[in-house]
């Protein structure tokens, strides 16, 4: 039997008492995700379970029981308290996919302090955005990222502590500098969590949007509520299970779930930091005999691409449930799981800003490939006019997807920035913009996002920041950035160039503006394809007219011209 | 062929590797995590643009590009 029991019982009489119930909290009580996925787990009886197995890319295993991880983020929140990181300051984690990331992140939250995790792959200027946007004061990392934040350090006064927790032992440390060895220090028996309460600001994800610098998504601790029934009915997690969430912890994936839903439902959770390759997944699943495998559709495309003579290599009868998140999972990823898994991934809907899973397929459900599934119980869906925000009574119609706002792990505001924040709730709706229309049984299918917003892989890049970033080289005067279709990503960067004078197309060009990019901002943001242009489509107004870029790729109609320069 | 794994193998440290890494002809790259696949993207073209070839997309693979013998095999396989 699965966890959910029945879809369409537990509609009937959902209220998230059952999630707070279940973790025995009340109204009004501290509540501390640090201490829930940690401290309490142990309470449990479940101290020497094994929680974190973490394999990095030479081969090197690392196993963490509940009891280590309570210790050893016991000792990271006292080394940050010793610091003088106070409550609700911002520590960013950036990071490769290691253990001290994951720990690290349950120690940030017992001090009270907000986790802001960022993605080890972001360049400089990326980088310094989101920690400028924050006013981040400390930054814990890896010598081999620590070269990024030493470039910008000079620009941010309010950084005070560059955490290494790897420095080389008698290696001199630089300018506000400190080392923290996780798995050499002394543990700390004991440490006083912060006595957070329900609306205590927890964790700081920074997304994209189509206009404007990124936005600073501001959780709570409450969200746990959310994160840890979502954990179990979705994902169906279990006492037994190994599991796998292969999302990086510097997006919202890998802490809702790779982290905060793992931990607090006391499940053996095992990271592969490491690269992506078919056999390399293939062989992490049958050694650590995974039973449920939470992933991406690009990841799952990329394995469709690697064909099924690598699947026969490897014993992989321990997945039991299989579930994706990130951009839409298209039918025959679906059905070619079904095939080859004996299972199908099940496609689970949410965002950054809704913290959680919203929408779903449910084990045991009834599947339509291709469908988003229905709205979590608890979680109020529907499709409404993209003009009147009035839902849509008759099936099939092609909306905006709306949400009405009051579950526990939505986000509270964009970080300094309330007037974005309040533009995304229209008519009591809280509109994740994104399309979609429901079909007569209730199943949501997506269509597109409703702005220029790129996903690629299932990370969100703004156009606006790679345009921005292309700006800066010194041979492009202007440039307009679209996604272009792709079989493995969904979507992938493209770019649309004119060149100063003085300045020619060639691929050498090409190259190093590709380059510049990805070090500037990330290779995710980095144009896939540049094309060289001699004019942008722009409107008489000098406004470019991204829309026909994009009609162009896709093999869409233009649609209305009337307003285009020279037309 | 020395010759070649040597300029890769420039190529990709100063292209990719943020700190004292050492690379070696042999060192997993995307497996590694020192290339990624969105990168794998850029390092194509440069060795495109280097050797003047056009590698077909369903031959750059994760494990094509896994290390620079392994890129060099590859780059041999369309050089005239």
């Amino acid at each position: 039997m699965t966890n959910i029991v029945s879809y369409e019982e537990r509609i009937k009489s959902f209220n998230w008492e059952i999630a707070e119930q279940e973790l025995n909290y009340q109204t009004g009580q501290v509540i501390n995700i640090g201490w829930y996925c940690s401290d309490r787990i142990c309470h449990l009886g479940k101290a020497d379970k094994p929680g974190l197995i973490w394999e990095g890319s030479s081969g090197i295993e690392k196993r963490y029981t509940y009891n280590d991880i309570r210790l050893k983020s016991n000792t990271i929140a006292q080394f940050l308290q010793d610091l003088g990181i106070r409550p609700e300051e911002r520590v960013c984690l950036f990071m490769d996919k290691i253990p001290e990331l994951y720990i690290g992140f349950l120690g940030i939250l017992k001090t009270g302090a907000i986790a802001q995790p960022l993605f080890s792959a972001f360049g400089d200027e990326s980088l310094f955005i989101r920690l400028d946007n924050a006013r981040t004061t400390a930054i814990i990392t890896q010598k081999k990222h620590a070269p990024k934040v030493r470039k910008i350090l000079g620009k941010m006064p309010y950084l005070k502590h560059l955490i290494l927790v790897d420095a080389e032992p008698g290696k001199p440390l630089g300018e506000r500098e400190v080392a923290l060895n996780m798995d050499e220090a002394e543990n700390v028996e004991h440490f006083q969590c912060f006595p957070t309460k329900a609306e205590s600001p927890s964790v700081l994800h920074y997304t994209s949007g189509t206009t404007g610098q990124p936005k600073g998504v501001k959780h709570v601790h409450y969200s746990l509520i959310s994160q840890y029934l979502t954990s179990k009915w979705v994902l169906d997690l279990r006492e037994e299970d190994i599991y796998w969430c292969t999302a990086d912890p510097g997006w919202v994936t890998g802490t809702s779930y790779g982290i905060i839903g793992a931990f607090s439902n006391g499940v053996t959770q095992c990271v592969l930091d490491a690269g992506f390759s078919a056999e390399s997944w293939y062989r992490f699943i049958e050694k650590h005999r995974i039973s449920m495998w939470y992933s991406a559709p690009t990841a799952i495309r990329s394995l469709m691409k690697a064909g099924e003579e690598v699947i026969r290599k490897y014993d992989l009868s321990s997945l039991r449930h299989l579930a994706s998140v990130g951009e839409p999972l298209n039918s025959e990823a679906v059905i070619w799981s079904e095939r080859v898994f004996g299972r199908p991934f099940l496609d689970t809907y949410w965002q950054t800003e809704t913290g959680s899973i919203m929408i779903s397929n449910y084990p045991g459900m009834k599947i339509k490939p291709g469908s988003m599934g229905k709205p979590f119980p608890g979680i109020t869906a529907t499709v409404i006019h993209p003009e009147t925000y009035q839902p849509y009574d008759e099936p099939g119609r092609i909306g905006l997807i709306a949400l009405k706002p009051g579950w526990p792990s939505m986000m509270r505001a964009y970080w300094n920035n309330e007037e974005t924040y309040r533009k995304k709730f229209r008519n009591g709706w809280y509109l994740p913009g994104d399309r979609s229309s429901i079909d007569s049984e209730g199943y949501f299918w997506f269509v597109g996002r409703d702005d220029d917003v790129i996903n690629t892989g299932g990370h969100l890049v703004s156009p606006f920041e790679v345009e921005s970033a292309l700006l800066e080289h010194p041979a492009v005067a202007e440039s307009a950035v679209v996604s272009k279709p792709d079989f493995v990503n969904m979507e992938v960067v493209k770019a649309f160039v004119t060149l100063k004078p003085g300045f020619f197309p060639s691929s050498d060009l090409d190259l190093d503006i590709m380059n510049f990019v990805r070090k500037k901002l990330s290779p995710l943001a980095m144009p896939q394809e540049i094309e060289f242009i001699d004019n942008l489509p722009k409107t008489r107004s000098g406004k470019i007219m991204r829309r026909i870029l994009h009609a162009k790729e896709w093999g869409e109609e233009i649609g209305d011209t009337s307003t285009l320069e020279n037309d | 062929m020395d010759e070649m794994k040597d300029v890769i193998k420039n190529y990709v440290i100063k292209e990719y590797v943020e700190d004292d890494t050492e690379i070696t002809y042999d060192t997993p790259l995307i497996s590694g995590g020192i290339v990624d696949s969105f990168s794998m993207v850029s390092l194509k073209r440069f060795l495109e643009n280097k050797y003047k070839i056009a590698i077909p997309d369903d031959k750059a693979t994760p494990e094509a590009f896994d290390s620079v013998d392994k890129i060099c095999q590859l780059v041999g396989n369309y050089l005239k």
